[in-house]
């Protein structure tokens, strides 16, 4: 090192510079709010102003604190369930054999159809406290997240290089370091991008599980959702103004602040060797870098997180040869074991079914899901014909394209239940078809899903490709035919499938709304649990959500499978 | 005589950078083209030849200057003109026969001519059985193949090529280049003329009738070579490596005249460095202080032995000459005292030789270590330089530059660099 120099001032690096100052306040303020809005949790349901809601804009900070604290509060769940589950379905062949298929259909479950069973659940195990309610809603939200997250860890355990796993074996890292030092980090880019994506479409869910009646009961937590069921219910339009700008603030922070800085971060986890195309750090993840204190901090948290994954912790005494060939013997006890779970399931869910349920409800059920069904695919054809062209054009733009995709994503995550109440004063005011006119908020919060796909596709789509379509002189819909749509593809069927998914979810929200007394209600399956879980009827909340999972499960797999498999095997470049 | 194919006059291709300076890419560059020609245009990479060839294709418009296609002026992609790419640029959802269906697709010719003149091309090139498959199923050859067939089946009078063989490996490649040939030399091909870019010297004169070197930065037409063998061509013909080894003097003689040798001072800023590693350059050093070279070596046999292209092997070359430990002269390369000392140096030493070579020569590495010197905290943002390189040269080039220094810099210990924070420093690396 002769040329280095040891700088008297080194010393000098230590302190803190304005930007900590910043971050330190910052920080403080987070702590107090946290602190702040827990103590909300633990009071008594009757305790007086504990689950009011005042239409006052400035109570709206602290609504939104509570709704912003109650999706981290999933997230957390979310995260221990995936690394749980994830890993479990990854590394027994038993369990995965089990998991994985339960993980597709829980994925296919409309997520409100829940609520009033969990809402039920959980006041039980905490009779009379706030508490009950917060993990209802908190519950609502994990069940919206925890899927994909899960399946996306699933998957990168599945599809660790094998030359990286020769490695580590090769070295004699215990399972546990294993698991830290290379599956882990391998999974990280997929995982931050899908948390980020459960994390948008949390948002809906949170608005949608604030206010909650079952029966005769109806509970508002305090946050942005009860506050715009309240104004809901009161024809306030002025509050709901605020509260779409109070949760427009809210989204922008989340979006700037938590996804955008660690999606660039997960970027380093990337295996792939080609130096992308590197965007600009965002500011916030520079700001993390350039703090001293805040990039202490995270030092600090990434040497303990180090050293707790080096650990030679092991649950075999040693790994030695690879485990022999799986024994018959157990492969059957444990297929008997699943066999009579199932059997035991059948028969609780028909002798409940029998005494509650007549074959006429069940015609009816699935006769609204037809409705239903065909709203979907209307929907999703329009949203193709609108966002698809759309979408290419910005793509090949790569100026409009970078600053179109940022906004989709915003737009993805804004959630759109917010605006039911501007649709509804529009459709009750000017004596719309209901049928007709609540159709299109099933898609309001989906449709950016495909709009970001298609342009991330377009924007994706080689150079090479375009040079010689323009060289054979392909133009018009020959262009769209043999060269665009095929190239697009598999991008679009990716927006596709969570678009159709949130408009399946969206429908139970979207199909009943009311306005003051005003209600309004369109035929269909999502109307017909809204209304169900309003009556509490508990057998037909039941049947409903069976009926529309069933439905979306048969929906994935006839059409979108098929389609995204095709896409898969034929349509993806390289 | 015919009325030439294709004229290219004054022509000139400029990118807009800020307000202040456009980046020249291409600078007055004069082209015609005849029918019965196949030409090359041989240059290193980044002299602007594969831009000409999409102003040529109508991919491009120039800044300036004129394109004639057939006496018409150029305005966009044109009929008759086809190209093969380097990429092969083939549909991976389209099937062979479709991906060469394409363009006749795009003319609207009729479905029963259509599959005809495909089956036709595709057994002209030796792709008879293969229609029904999918390009991921052939390999590299195969599918440079289906991108021939693809032009071929327009009839185009003019085939363009971009580094066609450049992507293939050396055996494929060579089969593909004399069955090409050999087709042409029949009379086969239902081209008129053939324009090729390549930066491979000896495929330049192995397939062409005339060649065009470019000159890097801007590019121009530095000289135009006929190639009088008749076809097929022995490369082995004592007259056929003349003509190699004098190209390759033509090209080294003209590196010292651009901007990479300090003869005059130039501006820190100014000099663009070549992505060449530090392990590159000490094996080169090492090849050519060991036998048979001894310290001199001849650089087409050199490339040839290193399987090096030359548009590996100059800037390499050019590099070593940079920092004074070899010398580029006549088409041969030859260490200097410097480079032997290098040589026989142990792991210190080279890297004490290297730094010493580095402030001598690479006024850029005493640019940054100025400003860490003089700063409190010896950090200074990697971003102001990547500024100031951007304004004598293109943002492409500045990155390389700095990519380059950096790891020049690191070896040399004579600066250390933060990647996530984009900072060079005088820190101890950890």
């Amino acid at each position: 090192m002769s040329d280095m120099i040891h700088s008297p001032l080194a010393a000098e690096r230590r302190w803190p510079n304005l930007w900590d100052m910043a971050a330190i306040l910052f920080v403080c303020a987070v702590l107090v709010t946290v602190a702040h809005v827990a103590r909300g949790t633990l009071v008594r349901i009757d305790t007086p102003g504990a689950t009011e809601i005042s239409l006052d804009p400035w109570r709206l900070p602290e609504y939104a604190a509570r709704t912003t604290l109650r999706m981290f509060a999933a997230l957390a769940a979310s995260l221990i369930f995936t690394f749980t589950y994830g890993a479990a379905a990854a590394k027994s062949r038993r369990a995965g054999a089990v998991l994985v298929p339960l993980l597709d259909i829980l994925q296919s479950v409309p997520i409100l159809g829940f609520l009033t069973f969990t809402v039920v659940f959980f006041m039980n195990l905490f009779p009379g406290q706030v508490l009950g309610l917060e993990l209802a809603a908190i519950f609502a939200i994990f069940t919206s997240q925890a899927w994909n997250m899960a399946f996306s860890l699933y998957q990168s355990l599945r599809t660790v290089p094998a030359d990286l796993d020769e490695a580590a074996v090769s070295f004699r890292l215990s399972p546990w370091q294993k698991f830290w030092r290379l599956e882990v980090p391998f999974a990280i880019p997929g995982l931050v991008w899908n948390t980020m994506m459960s994390m948008s479409g949390g948002w809906f869910f949170v608005v949608a599980s604030e206010a909650i009646s079952v029966g005769d009961n109806t509970w508002k937590l305090p946050g942005i959702g009860s506050y715009i069921a309240q104004a809901q219910a009161e024809r306030n339009i002025g509050a709901i103004v605020w509260a779409i700008v109070a949760m427009l603030v809210v989204i922008l922070a989340y979006d700037q602040l938590l996804f955008r800085p660690l999606v660039a971060w997960s970027a380093k986890f990337r295996v792939e060797t080609t130096a992308g195309a590197t965007a600009m750090d965002p500011w916030m993840l520079r700001l993390i870098r350039r703090t001293r204190l805040l990039s202490a901090l995270g030092d600090g948290i990434a040497r303990a997180a180090t050293s707790l994954g080096g650990l030679r912790l092991s649950f075999r005494r040693d790994p030695g040869p690879r485990e022999a060939a799986p024994s018959r013997a157990r492969d059957a006890i444990w297929i008997v074991v699943l066999a009579g779970l199932f059997g035991w399931a059948a028969w609780r869910v028909f002798t409940f079914a029998a005494a509650e349920l007549s074959w006429s409800d069940l015609s009816d059920a699935v006769l609204l899901g037809l409705v239903t069904l065909t709203r979907v695919v209307i929907l999703m054809v329009l949203a193709s014909l609108i966002w698809v062209p759309i979408g290419v054009w910005l793509g090949l733009r790569p100026a409009w394209a970078r600053r179109a995709q940022p906004v989709a994503q915003f737009l993805a995550a804004f959630p759109a239940n917010l605006f039911f109440p501007v649709f509804v004063v529009c459709i009750v005011h000017f004596h719309l078809n209901q049928d007709i006119w609540l159709t299109p908020l099933m898609v309001l919060g989906t449709q950016w899903y495909i709009l970001f796909n298609v342009v991330a596709g377009a924007a994706a789509f080689p150079g090479d490709l375009k040079e010689a379509a323009s060289n054979f002189r392909v133009n018009g819909f020959l262009w769209w035919r043999k060269v665009m749509m095929p190239g697009i593809f598999s991008y679009y069927v990716t927006g596709a499938i969570t678009a159709s998914g949130g408009c399946w979810n969206a429908a139970i929200v979207a199909e009943a709304v009311s306005w003051g007394d005003t209600k309004l209600v369109a035929h269909g399956l999502g109307a017909y649990i809204a209304q169900a879980t309003e009556r509490g009827d508990m057998a037909r909340v039941v049947l409903g959500v069976v009926v529309m999972s069933v439905f979306v499960l048969i929906f994935n797999r006839l059409v979108w499978h098929p389609l995204y498999s095709h896409a898969r095997r034929r349509l993806t470049l390289g | 005589m015919h009325m030439p194919l294709l004229e290219v006059t004054g022509c000139r291709q400029a990118y807009h950078k800020d307000a202040s300076a456009d980046l020249v890419v291409l600078d007055d560059v004069n082209l015609t083209l005849r029918e019965n020609e196949i030409v090359a245009l041989l240059g290193r990479s980044g002299s602007g030849k594969s831009t000409l060839l999409r102003i040529v294709s109508g991919l491009l418009q120039p800044s300036a200057g004129r394109v004639t296609w057939r006496g018409k002026l150029l305005t966009g992609p044109a009929d008759g003109i086809a190209m093969v790419f380097q990429s092969f640029a083939l549909f991976p959802w389209l099937t062979v026969k479709e991906n060469v269906e394409l363009g006749l697709e795009a003319r609207r010719v009729p479905r029963a001519e259509r599959e005809k003149r495909a089956e036709a091309a595709l057994d002209l090139i030796g792709l008879g059985g293969f229609a029904s498959a999918y390009p991921k199923e052939l390999s590299g050859g195969m599918r440079q193949r289906v991108g021939l067939a693809r032009a071929l089946v327009v009839y185009p009078d003019l085939l363009l090529m971009d580094e066609p063989f450049s992507s293939l490996d050396v055996l494929t490649a060579e089969t593909l280049r004399t069955d090409l040939i050999e087709l042409w030399a029949e009379g086969k091909l239902p081209v008129k003329a053939v324009l090729m870019v390549t930066h491979n010297i000896e495929e330049a004169v192995l397939m062409c009738d005339r060649i065009l070197v470019f000159s890097s930065n801007p590019g121009r037409v530095a000289n135009e070579l006929m190639v009088p063998f008749p076809h097929p061509r022995d490369r082995l013909d004592p007259a056929f490596r003349q003509m190699v080894d004098d190209i390759y003097g033509l090209m080294t003689r003209r590196a010292p005249s651009g901007p990479k040798t300090a003869a005059v001072p130039v501006h820190p800023m100014a000099m663009s460095l070549e992505r060449v590693g530090i392990n590159l350059m000490a094996g080169l050093m090492e090849a050519l202080a060991a036998a048979p070279y001894d310290g001199r070596a001849d650089l087409p046999t050199l490339a040839a032995a290193l399987h090096y292209e030359v548009d590996e092997l100059l800037p390499l070359g050019e590099t070593l000459q940079l920092l004074r430990f070899a010398v580029l002269e006549e088409g041969d390369i030859h260490l200097t005292d410097k480079g032997r000392a290098f040589v026989q140096a142990d792991v210190d030493g080279r890297r004490a030789l290297f730094a010493e070579a580095l402030r001598a020569h690479v006024p850029l590495v005493n640019a940054i270590r100025q400003v860490l010197d003089e700063r409190w905290n010896h950090r200074a943002s990697a971003v102001r330089f990547r500024d100031e390189l951007e304004d004598h040269m293109s943002p492409d080039y500045a990155a390389d530059t700095l990519r380059t220094i950096i790891g020049w810099g690191r070896y040399a210990e004579l600066f250390s660099y933060d990647e996530e924070a984009e900072q060079f420093s005088l820190d101890d690396p950890e």
